[in-house]
């Protein structure tokens, strides 16, 4: 058992939202905050995939963005390799976006978008060979060297995220964070980049942090597969496992509402996801589970193990109520 | 047999630009019968959205309808000027767009917005106008109706937004709602109550619902037939279970191959190489031959028309006379 | 890779819209006009207005050449020292357009390096520029303008001619540098969430590259429209105080200053000394903010 390449420890990030400026003047601590995330961990080895799954306000974005460094953590800390998370490690950790319009420079050609990178982190490269290397990256994802003279209106949505991977391969990192790559794109697509993911994660034993809302997506992608619900982990899983047996409410209910699955007379679900100001006391997901008592009502759940190398964070399923 | 609701035939939309004519739309037929669902599934560029937009009379200029018809019971719609669609549109025919952040008005309440659209369509009073802006609330499933009709649309939750889009439309008593990505700005476990409540609404009401989606799971779950199209024509139409279980058009079955599913984790995922084709540079005869994995002869040169193939009818030669 | 950009610019939507607009193309045509006799006044000018040995008193106050007393000598008649007027509106075009594209220029620099720093910033240092900002509003222009200029002049005196243009020049920079400052601080604060600054801040390039070469470019465009608009209005400062006397020496007279010139023989009739640098200022004027205008509109993407 290799060790692990990438580590959260008890993540955590609270956003402060400013206040008048004479309250701040006065140094008073900021009225409202907003608990992104909380407590989150997990590890991810070489060459596999650990998928984020929650729907929008679950905190999954910003775990994605505090493992590369574009937020600093409130509590917790970030491991790459065993080292903490600094500067040094840049290289290691790289990102693909969710968004192929915004997340190439609209006015930089593709070859300085993928060379960026090199440029930044790799000082002893010139710029011919920085040419010659992006002309293989682009290869690498199925794209032509020469594509790198043109600029990115020019290309459709996945050949966007192609390009995006290529600037993410680029200093060969160790790790990858995936937020939603594929939301954006039509299914053929989709098809296309998400298999062409794989076939690079197994020619270059990167590990994925694959952040998505879709559980087919992450189904077919993922190793292991962590469930966020209002900034914490409630289930943690290998994926097969996960899929099925879920065990927390959260997770079933998830799973029941995937379109396409044709059960007549199943209920739909009651409720949204809290408001992250303002959260409920005890289990978050009290408000709509089915299961929930006076416990959930007042103590939070924390992540217990469960039978089969899943991590659950439910009263119900601890005290055997499931 | 009920003649259909709506009955277009040989449609053909065309956007004028710099560059040259582009057709979004060419020769598309299909009918709708009162109270049905019918899907308009494709991938981005296929057409579905300026469909509906056709539909409904809101072709943004210099788009216009340069071909064929479009009937509303019975009568012609297609040609209308803005005023004559002032009687119909929000009336017989409404509409429902993805996001519905820009579909309220931020600065109007809840039940200003219901009140002014139902006094605009039928005479009543300002208290009648009230009392039934609360009920179409309540019908789409927002608690404490009655209450809410004085919040403004940023005090709803999104689902709740989408919700109060829906009793918009639902005001005008419509026969027809074109639906455009209705569920696809909401989180999943909203997605289902709100494919459930469009569901619910059309048994009870007979209303029939044209659902444009890029999303094959949630027309799997409420829709009665689909249309699938590419490349501004449609591939195969016919009733769902067929579309999804034993699609007779390639790239169906493609589409259908594509989607990772809950059910079987597969290795790879079905993968149709290439692009759908710019609107600008259609290729010949059929438009999916380029990419088609059972490409044969006549595929480069003639154009198929929707023919019979088993369940559902696919614009495919693979089905001419009965082959398959 | 600047020849990519360019061509691309050529064939793209705005080029296109421009070349298609005849507001533009007029503009452009006579702005080419204006600008070519500026340039070549030493070569095209008839008469060397401001070199006093040529000057001739006995030509003083002529008409123009079309009327019954006019000499076609000089064409747009001669001022009260027998300066041709003609000639006199060339070097002194010249000098308005030098001043007004200078002026502008800087106030360009200034503001656009404000605004990004502002935008990108965020927090306290944004929101003490867009005080500062505030504060640059409520004044008007030309009273801020005179301000500056008088403290300069007063602090020098003796100042060399050249120094009082430069004292001008950034008088008027000072005034308009606000409304680049608050335009590219409102592209900014968009550009700034946008995921390509997020995947060059993940990669570790300091805030200042990012402000530099990510986002300025996405910037630009508005400020260009900007620019052309507010050359005019720089032009049009210049030619204000120097015709309050306040503005460029008198030794490089611009055409405010013509105007200024003109004016004390206005009411004798010699009508033709003021007008002719008026009209000058108007079509230069004009055929700036013409082609600001159009290249608002063919920039704008609802208009496409």
């Amino acid at each position: 058992m290799s060790s692990p390449v990438v580590e959260a420890i008890d993540l955590s990030k609270r956003f402060a939202l400013p206040d008048a400026w004479w309250r701040r003047a006065l140094g008073r601590p900021p009225r409202r905050a907003l608990q992104a995330v909380a407590d989150v961990s997990f590890s991810i080895e070489r060459g596999k995939t650990f998928g984020l799954v929650g729907e929008s306000g679950s905190g999954k974005t910003t775990v994605g963005r505090l493992m590369v460094g574009l937020h600093a953590p409130s509590g917790g800390a970030v491991r790459i390799g065993g080292q903490p998370f600094g500067p040094a490690l840049r290289r290691q950790v790289q990102m693909v976006f969710q968004d192929p319009y915004a997340s190439l420079n609209p006015r930089w050609t593709v070859r300085e978008i993928v060379g960026e990178p090199l440029r930044e982190q790799q000082h002893g490269m010139g710029r011919a060979e920085r040419h010659v290397r992006v002309g293989e990256l682009l290869a690498a994802v199925g794209l032509s060297a020469d594509d790198g003279a043109r600029f990115p209106h020019q290309f459709s949505g996945g050949q966007r995220q192609r390009i995006s991977i290529a600037r993410a391969l680029a200093t060969d990192p160790s790790f990858l964070v995936c937020d939603e790559p594929t939301s954006a794109l039509d299914v053929s697509v989709q098809a296309q980049v998400l298999n062409l993911m794989k076939d690079l994660q197994r020619e270059r034993g990167v590990a994925y942090l694959f952040i998505s809302h879709n559980l087919a997506v992450v189904r077919h992608v993922s190793d292991e597969v962590g469930v966020m619900y209002a900034g914490r982990l409630v289930e943690r899983s290998p994926a097969a496992a996960l899929f099925a047996r879920p065990r927390h409410p959260y997770t079933r209910l998830l799973l029941d509402a995937v379109p396409g699955q044709r059960r007549d007379g199943a209920v739909p679900p009651q409720g949204e996801m809290p408001d992250p100001f303002d959260p409920p006391a005890g289990c978050a997901f009290h408000p709509r589970c089915p299961l929930a008592n006076e416990r959930c009502r007042a103590e939070r759940p924390r992540l217990l193990p469960a039978d089969g190398g899943v991590q659950v964070a439910c009263h119900a399923v601890a005290e055997g109520r499931d | 047999m009920t003649a259909p609701l709506l009955s277009v035939r040989g449609l053909r939309v065309v956007f004028p630009t710099r560059r040259g004519d582009l057709v979004a739309l060419d020769d598309v037929s299909f009918e709708m019968a009162p109270g049905e669902i019918l899907g308009m599934v494709g991938e981005s560029g296929a057409g579905k959205s300026v469909t509906g937009a056709a539909i409904a009379g809101l072709l943004d200029p210099p788009g216009h309808v340069a071909g064929g018809e479009i009937r509303f019971d019975g009568q012609r719609i297609d040609q209308l000027t803005q005023r004559a669609w002032q009687p119909l549109r929000g009336r017989h025919i409404a509409t429902i767009f993805q996001d519905p952040l820009t579909a309220l008005n931020p600065l109007y309440t809840v039940g200003r917005q219901l009140t002014e659209t139902l006094r605009t369509h039928f005479p009543m009073s300002a208290a009648a106008a009230r009392r039934r802006a609360a009920e179409l609330l309540s019908e789409t499933g927002i608690p404490g109706a009655a209450s809410r009709l004085d919040d403004h649309p940023h005090q709803f939750s999104g689902g709740m937004r989408q919700r109060v889009v829906i009793a918009l439309a639902l005001a005008g008593e419509p026969r027809l709602i074109v639906a455009d990505e209705p569920t696809t700005a909401l989180d999943v476990s909203v997605q289902a109550q709100i494919t459930a409540l469009l569901r619910r609404l059309s048994r009870e009401r007979g209303l029939a619902v044209m659902l444009i989606t890029h999303d094959m799971g949630v027309v799997a779950d409420t829709c009665d037939r689909v249309a699938v199209m590419y490349a501004g024509r449609i591939a195969e139409i016919g009733p769902v279970d067929a579309i999804v279980g034993r699609p007779g058009h390639p790239y169906t079955a493609g589409l259908m191959g594509a989607i990772p599913g809950l059910a079987s984790p597969r290795e790879r995922l079905v993968q149709i190489d290439g692009a759908m084709p710019r609107l600008t540079a259609i290729p010949s005869g059929c438009a999916f031959h380029p990419r088609c994995p059972r490409v044969f002869e006549p595929c480069a040169s003639r154009r198929p028309d929707l023919m019979p193939a088993g369940a559902t009818r696919a614009a495919c030669w693979l089905h001419e006379g009965g082959l398959a | 890779m600047i020849a990519a950009r360019w061509r691309a610019a050529w064939d793209g939507d705005v080029a296109w819209a421009l070349r298609r607009s005849p507001g533009f193309l007029l503009s452009l045509a006579l702005l080419v006009l204006l600008v070519a006799a500026a340039l070549l006044a030493d070569v095209i000018a008839p008469h060397r207005p401001f070199d006093l040995a040529t000057l001739d008193l006995l030509d003083a106050r002529l008409p123009p050449a079309w009327t019954a007393e006019g000499s076609a000598k000089y064409l747009l008649g001669t001022d009260g020292q027998g300066r041709d007027v003609l000639s006199a509106l060339m070097f002194g075009l010249r000098i308005s357009l030098a001043v007004g594209l200078v002026a502008t220029a800087i106030s360009l620099v200034i503001g656009v390096t404000l605004g990004l720093v502002a935008g990108y910033a965020g927090g306290w240092v944004d929101a003490l520029l867009m005080r500062v900002c505030d504060v640059m509003l409520s004044f008007p222009p030309i009273l801020v303008a005179l301000l500056i200029d008088g403290v300069g002049r007063a602090l020098l005196p003796q100042a060399h001619d050249s120094l009082a243009l430069a004292v001008l020049i950034a008088a008027i920079a000072l005034t308009g540098w606000v409304p680049y400052a608050r335009t590219v601080r409102g592209s900014t604060m968009v550009e700034r969430h946008k995921d390509y600054v997020s995947a060059a801040r993940l990669i570790g390039v300091p805030g200042g590259r990012i402000m530099r070469r990510h986002v300025l470019p996405n910037v630009m465009g508005p400020v260009l429209v900007l620019a052309t608009l507010q050359v005019g209005t720089a032009i049009l400062i210049e030619a204000t105080l120097s015709y309050l006397g306040v503005g460029v020496p008198a030794t490089s007279p611009s055409l405010g200053t013509l105007i200024r010139i003109g004016n004390e023989l206005l009411l004798s009739g010699d009508w033709w000394i003021s007008v002719f640098p008026g009209l000058v200022l108007v079509l230069a004027t004009l055929s700036i903010n013409g082609m600001g205008d159009a290249l608002r509109d063919a920039l704008n993407p609802r208009l496409r």
